[in-house]
């Protein structure tokens, strides 16, 4: 019954992984914080499973799926970034300001 | 009703088919100039005729108690408020339209000498057909909208008629405020028709004077309000206290219209409106009392102003408000037939005058003109001794004079002096009648005096007009004295229409109009006069009368005048009677005035300009932008900025359902 630590700690990560993506510059960091939330609602779900079935362990596979995914997808573009503009500064990708 | 009273619609459709085929005339063919005096005088003709047919079946068959309603159609069905286009014809709208077609005949027909020469020669023709359109649906009216329709309708072509040579500015000007000043007059119609229908129920003539006994009591407060705002209307269109200024502007129309809407119909509305709502003012003594008063002191006033003006038509006109005056005078103090009266013969007289006066323009124009001069041709200083080139013209007008005057045998005596009898008989009622009396005695000493003056200026004395222009004065075609031939003999015998009682044969007219004003008769005292008292009146009438006329003739002399190029200016009172006690300028000071700055300071410069174009539509132009600008400043560009608020509404989102 480790279901109250279980949450806290995802509670943690998940703030950890909000603030990063929050204060944190560099892309890739920004990047790693998002999967941290990924792996904070991983946990969440896990703990939950527990007690409630096994629905919520399916669920977190197709999270990892999808999370590999948007990897591929997000370091692709990451990539592409730096070669156009030589920093991976998120402040500095504002083209879109109103 | 009788077969020859279902006829009374043709009467008026007649002038309206006048001015269609006129109206279509000054577009199509503007020089089809037989054609249209043809149709012009011929539906009036034929008009008139009709119009005499319905009288004959009136008198052959009066209508007792209900008069003869013919009901042409439903106008206005709206739940409780049910009115029809109706006609009525009892005794008063009958010689009313005696009146205004035959008048309007004569005046049509000096019409076509007069404008001969005028390019707007058809529109002149159409619009005059128009207004006895009007005017017959004003008088014919068997309900109070219906009368209205005749009302602004008459008002409408009064302006355009005003208005006639529009490229003039002051003529334009002149049409303007007649048509303006009469707004105001027909408000208080407006107001007075939804008391009217608020407390009866109904606006046709029947029922409201049938049931107005029973819903009003005698003095009350509603009554006394609906009628106040009924006179108000007829101070407005008949050119009373305060609102008569506008009446001499009018002249600067064609003098025929003058003669015809600004003289003897239109501005008599008012008259007939207080004979035709008898009931409801016999019903509030203080309206008539009102009424009485008002006309009185319009009488007085624009008498003294005509003693001094030196326009010919200036004299006519105040010399017209003048009259009406006498006739509010005569309905005021109940007497609503010697209203009537007076109103049937200054409709001959008074259209006479005009006529004749538009004679003498006419030839004074036509003068000055073949030798190029720029003179004033309405100026009495400018004429002098005209009598010796139009003796008709002059022998006319002088019958007209001695009717206006009151001298015993024509009409106005007997009018005038009917309507003073009455008044003074009242006065053993109350005091305030005597007052009025002696108001109106002097008015007629004023009458006399000032239009012997215009008289003796015109057509006595040396000419004034210039050896040089003498050689062109000549009496005016056949077309139009003919017309004044005619109403001369109606100012001589219109009298016998209504003689005093002393006299045999006496009151025809108030015995004819008694079916119509009897509902009043309860609520009025009954006039008495002991036959010694009205012979003194009548013996003091005629003296006043010739007092006036001696006057002029002594005092003033015509020898003495010089031209209006050479006069001097006159100085103290001569000049503020010139000036016409300034009434305009007060006027203008008082009411004018205080609303252009008032439309300037507040409706303009503060309501328009800053709360409706500043607040409305330019701050709700600023709100958007700045709403606007607080929404891109929102757009940083920035990834962390959106997350942010994906955070923040997310947090929210997650707080309202968690709650």
């Amino acid at each position: 019954m480790l279901l109250g630590p279980s949450l806290t700690v995802s509670l943690i990560l998940f703030s950890i992984g909000v603030a990063g993506v929050l204060i944190r510059r560099n892309a890739i960091i920004v990047f790693m914080c998002i999967e941290l939330m990924l792996n904070a609602v991983n946990l969440s779900f896990i703990a939950l499973a527990q007690q409630l079935g096994r629905e919520g362990q399916v669920i977190v596979f197709f999270v990892m799926a999808v999370a590999a995914a948007e990897a591929t997808v997000g370091l692709a573009i990451m990539i592409a970034i730096y070669r156009h503009k030589n920093s991976l500064n998120v402040t500095e990708l504002n083209l879109l300001r109103g | 009703m009788p077969a020859s009273v279902g006829w009374v619609w043709l009467v008026i459709v007649l002038p309206f088919l006048g001015f269609l085929v006129n109206g279509t005339l000054s577009f199509v063919r503007p020089d089809a100039k037989r054609v249209v005096s043809a149709v012009g005088v011929g539906v009036l003709a034929l008009s008139f005729v009709v119009a005499l047919v319905v009288t004959g079946g009136v008198v052959a068959h009066p209508p007792h108690g209900h008069p003869y309603v013919l009901t042409l159609w439903s106008w206005m069905p709206a739940g409780s408020l049910q009115i029809d286009a109706a006609l009525q014809v009892d005794q008063l709208s009958t010689v009313m339209m005696l009146v205004v077609t035959g008048i309007s005949t004569l005046i049509h027909i000096f019409s076509i000498g007069y404008m001969r020469e005028d390019p707007g020669y058809p529109r002149y023709f159409a619009y005059l057909n128009l207004f006895v359109f009007f005017m017959l649906i004003l008088v014919l009216g068997a309900s109070f909208p219906v009368m209205f329709v005749g009302w602004e309708g008459v008002g409408l072509c009064s302006y355009l008629l005003i208005g006639f040579w529009y490229e003039n500015k002051p003529f334009a000007d002149a049409g303007k405020k007649a048509f303006i000043m009469n707004r105001i007059g027909d408000f208080g119609f407006l107001v007075a028709m939804f008391m009217i229908f608020h407390a009866t129920g109904s606006l046709s003539f029947v029922t409201v004077f049938e049931e107005a006994p029973q819903l009003f009591a005698v003095g009350g407060t509603t009554i006394t309000l609906i009628t106040l705002a009924l006179f108000m209307g007829c101070t407005g269109k008949s050119a009373q206290i305060p609102l008569f200024t506008w009446l001499p502007d009018a002249m600067a129309g064609p003098t025929p219209v003058s003669a015809l809407i600004h003289a003897a119909t239109m501005v008599t509305a008012g008259v007939y409106l207080v004979a035709r709502a008898n009931v409801l003012f016999a019903m509030a003594p203080v309206s008539s009392l009102v009424v009485a008063a008002t006309g009185a002191a319009t009488a007085l006033f624009a008498a003294t102003i005509a003693v001094k003006q030196w326009d010919i038509k200036k004299v006519l006109a105040y010399s017209t408000i003048s009259q009406l005056g006498y006739m509010f005078m005569g309905v005021g103090v109940g007497a609503y037939a010697a209203g009537i009266f007076h109103l049937t013969t200054h409709a001959f007289f008074k259209a006479l005058l005009f006529l004749g006066s538009g004679s003498v323009i006419h030839a004074l124009h036509h003068a000055f003109h073949a030798t190029h001069r720029h003179d004033d041709a309405q100026d009495m200083r400018n004429m002098g001794g005209l009598r010796r080139y139009m003796p008709w013209t002059a022998a006319l007008m002088w019958i007209a004079t001695l009717a206006i005057a009151g001298v015993p045998g024509f009409s106005g005596f007997f009018s005038k002096d009917e309507i003073l009898a009455m008044t003074f008989a009242r006065g053993q009622e109350a005091g305030v009648f005597y007052v009025l009396w002696i108001v109106g005695a002097v008015a007629a000493l004023l009458t006399a005096f000032y239009m012997t003056r215009m008289m003796l200026y015109t057509f006595h004395g040396p000419t004034r007009t210039g050896e040089e222009e003498e050689r062109h004065l000549h009496e005016a075609p056949w077309v139009m004295t003919g017309p004044l031939l005619f109403l001369g003999i109606g100012s001589v015998v219109a009298g016998v229409l209504n003689l005093p009682a002393v006299l045999p044969g006496s009151g025809w007219l108030h015995h004819f109009l008694e079916p119509v004003t009897e509902g009043s008769t309860a609520y009025l005292p009954e006039f008495h006069l002991a036959s010694a008292t009205e012979w003194a009146l009548l013996g003091l009438a005629t003296l006043i009368a010739a007092a006036g006329i001696l006057g002029a003739w002594n005092f003033l002399k015509p020898a003495l005048l010089q031209p209006a190029s050479l006069a001097t200016p006159e100085s103290g009172l001569q000049r503020i009677l010139l000036r016409k006690w300034y009434v305009d300028e007060i006027y203008d000071a008082l009411v004018i005035r205080p609303i252009m700055w008032l439309s300037e300071r507040t409706f303009w410069k503060v309501v328009d300009v800053g709360v409706i174009d500043g607040v409305l539509v330019n701050g709700s132009a600023k709100t958007a932008r700045a709403v606007g600008w607080i929404g891109s400043r929102l757009q940083s560009g920035r990834v962390a900025t959106y997350v942010f608020f994906f955070v923040l509404g997310s947090i929210l989102v997650l707080r309202a359902l968690l709650r």
